[in-house]
C-alpha cells in the first residue's frame, strides 16, 4: 500500500512533458530542473539568474519548475504555490511564478488575488482554489519527488539529470549548464 | 563545477567511518529532549526510529537539515517511524532552537557526559567536540538497518532515510 503510494510519484531529475511546467522545448540539449519555494530568499536570488540564463541560452534550454515549499519556515509558501498552480489551471503558470518571485515580501492571500487580477485571471476562482488547496496533491507530489531525489533545501537544481551543487551565480550556473553535455 | 549524482539509489555505506554498520544492535540510551523530559531509545521498540546526529544547533547547514526533516515528518510517519535529532547541545539550547525553527520532533541533548551517545554509535568528532552528520535507521527490533555519514558540511537530505524505511516496510510485509 504505502510503497505503491510512493512508487506512483514520478521521480525524475529531467523535465517531464507530461506533468512539469516547462519553458523551452522538451527536447532541448540542455535541461534544467529547479525545486523551489516562492518565499525562500535564496530562490528569490536565483530567480533573476535563471531568467538571465534562459535569455542567454534561448531554445537550447528546457527549464522545469517543481514545488518544494518549506511550510514551517515559510508560512506563505504553500498558498503561493497553490496560486501559481491555480494560475496554471487558467493557462498562466509562468506569469504568476514570475510575479510571486518579484514580490516575495507580499504573499498574503490579498496579494495573490491582486496578482490574479493583474494577470487578467478569474481571481475569485483562483483564490477559492488557493483556500481550498485545490492543487495540494500536485504540490505534495512535487515535494515528495524532491525528497526522493535528495533535494536538501531550496533552490535545488538538476542539470541534465544531475544535481548541481555549485553556486547559483550566473557565471557558475551557465558554465555548468554549457559544460555538462552528456 | 561541482555536480554530483545523488539519486534515490545513492545509498553509500558508512564510507569507511567508524559508524555502527547495518546489522548491529542499536545501543540503548536515555537523553533529555527538554529540560524536564527524557527520551529512551527502547521506548520506540516495535517501530522504526531515525537517529539524525548533527554537529550543532544554529549553524546554517544544520538548520537546513533539521528544517528539511521537519517538513518530512508526515513522510516518516507514513512508515510509522519516529525521528530523533541528536547533538551535543544542551536541552535549553535545543528548546530555543526548536522554538525558533518551529521544529515538531524531539532534539536530544547528548550533553552530559558530552557526546557519550555519539561515541556509542561511532560518530563523535573529538577534534571538534561535536558529532558527525550521521544518519541511522533502526528497525522495529532495535537493530541498525542502515547508517550513513555525510561530509560534515553537506546536508545529507532524506532520500537515503526514505529508501531504508521503505525496505523495512517491504521486509515487514514479507514476513
Amino acid at each position: 500500500m504505502k510503497p505503491d503510494a510512493t512508487a506512483r510519484i514520478p521521480i525524475s531529475t529531467l523535465p517531464r512533458a507530461d506533468r512539469d511546467h516547462l519553458q523551452g522545448p522538451i527536447d532541448a540539449p540542455i535541461r534544467l530542473v529547479e525545486y523551489g519555494d516562492y518565499e525562500c530568499p535564496y530562490c528569490g536570488e536565483a530567480y533573476p539568474v535563471v531568467k538571465a540564463i534562459q535569455e542567454r541560452l534561448g531554445n537550447r534550454l528546457c527549464f522545469a519548475f517543481r514545488n518544494f515549499p518549506l511550510v514551517n519556515s515559510h508560512p506563505h509558501a504553500q498558498h503561493a504555490a497553490e496560486a501559481a498552480e491555480a494560475a496554471g489551471a487558467q493557462g498562466r503558470f509562468w506569469e504568476m511564478h514570475d510575479l510571486l518571485y518579484e514580490n516575495q515580501d507580499a504573499l498574503e492571500d490579498d496579494d495573490l488575488t491582486e496578482y490574479a487580477l493583474k494577470l487578467g485571471l478569474d481571481s475569485d476562482r483562483l483564490i477559492s482554489q488557493v483556500l481550498a488547496g485545490a492543487h495540494a496533491a500536485r504540490i505534495l507530489e512535487d515535494f515528495r519527488s524532491g525528497a526522493r531525489l535528495d533535494v536538501n533545501g531550496t533552490p535545488s537544481f538538476f542539470i541534465n539529470g544531475r544535481r548541481y551543487d555549485g553556486s547559483p551565480e550566473f557565471e557558475d550556473l551557465l558554465a555548468a549548464l554549457t559544460a555538462d553535455r552528456d | 563545477m561541482n555536480a554530483t549524482t545523488r539519486g534515490a539509489s545513492s545509498r553509500s555505506p558508512s564510507n569507511g567511518s567508524t559508524a555502527l554498520p547495518a546489522g548491529t544492535p542499536a545501543p540503548d540510551f536515555a537523553l533529555k529532549s527538554t529540560p524536564d523530559q527524557t527520551v529512551r531509545l527502547s521506548e520506540f521498540r516495535g517501530r522504526p526510529v531515525v537517529l539524525a546526529f548533527y554537529p550543532a544547533d544554529w549553524s546554517p547547514v544544520c538548520g537546513d537539515q533539521m528544517a528539511l526533516y521537519n517538513e518530512m515528518l508526515s513522510e516518516f510517519q507514513e512508515f510509522g517511524a519516529e525521528i530523533l535529532g541528536i547533538s551535543v547541545d544542551g536541552a535549553w539550547c535545543h528548546a530555543a532552537f526548536c522554538r525558533d525553527r518551529k521544529l515538531h520532533f524531539p532534539l536530544l541533548a547528548d550533553f552530559e557526559p558530552k557526546g557519550e551517545v555519539a561515541r556509542l554509535y561511532g560518530v563523535y568528532r573529538s577534534d571538534d567536540g561535536t558529532s558527525e552528520r550521521a544518519l541511522f535507521v533502526i528497525n522495529a527490533q532495535g537493530v541498525v538497518h542502515w547508517s550513513y555519514v555525510s561530509p560534515v558540511g553537506v546536508n545529507p537530505g532524506a532520500a537515503g532515510i526514505l529508501s531504508a524505511l521503505e525496505e523495512l516496510q517491504t521486509q515487514e510485509e514479507g514476513t
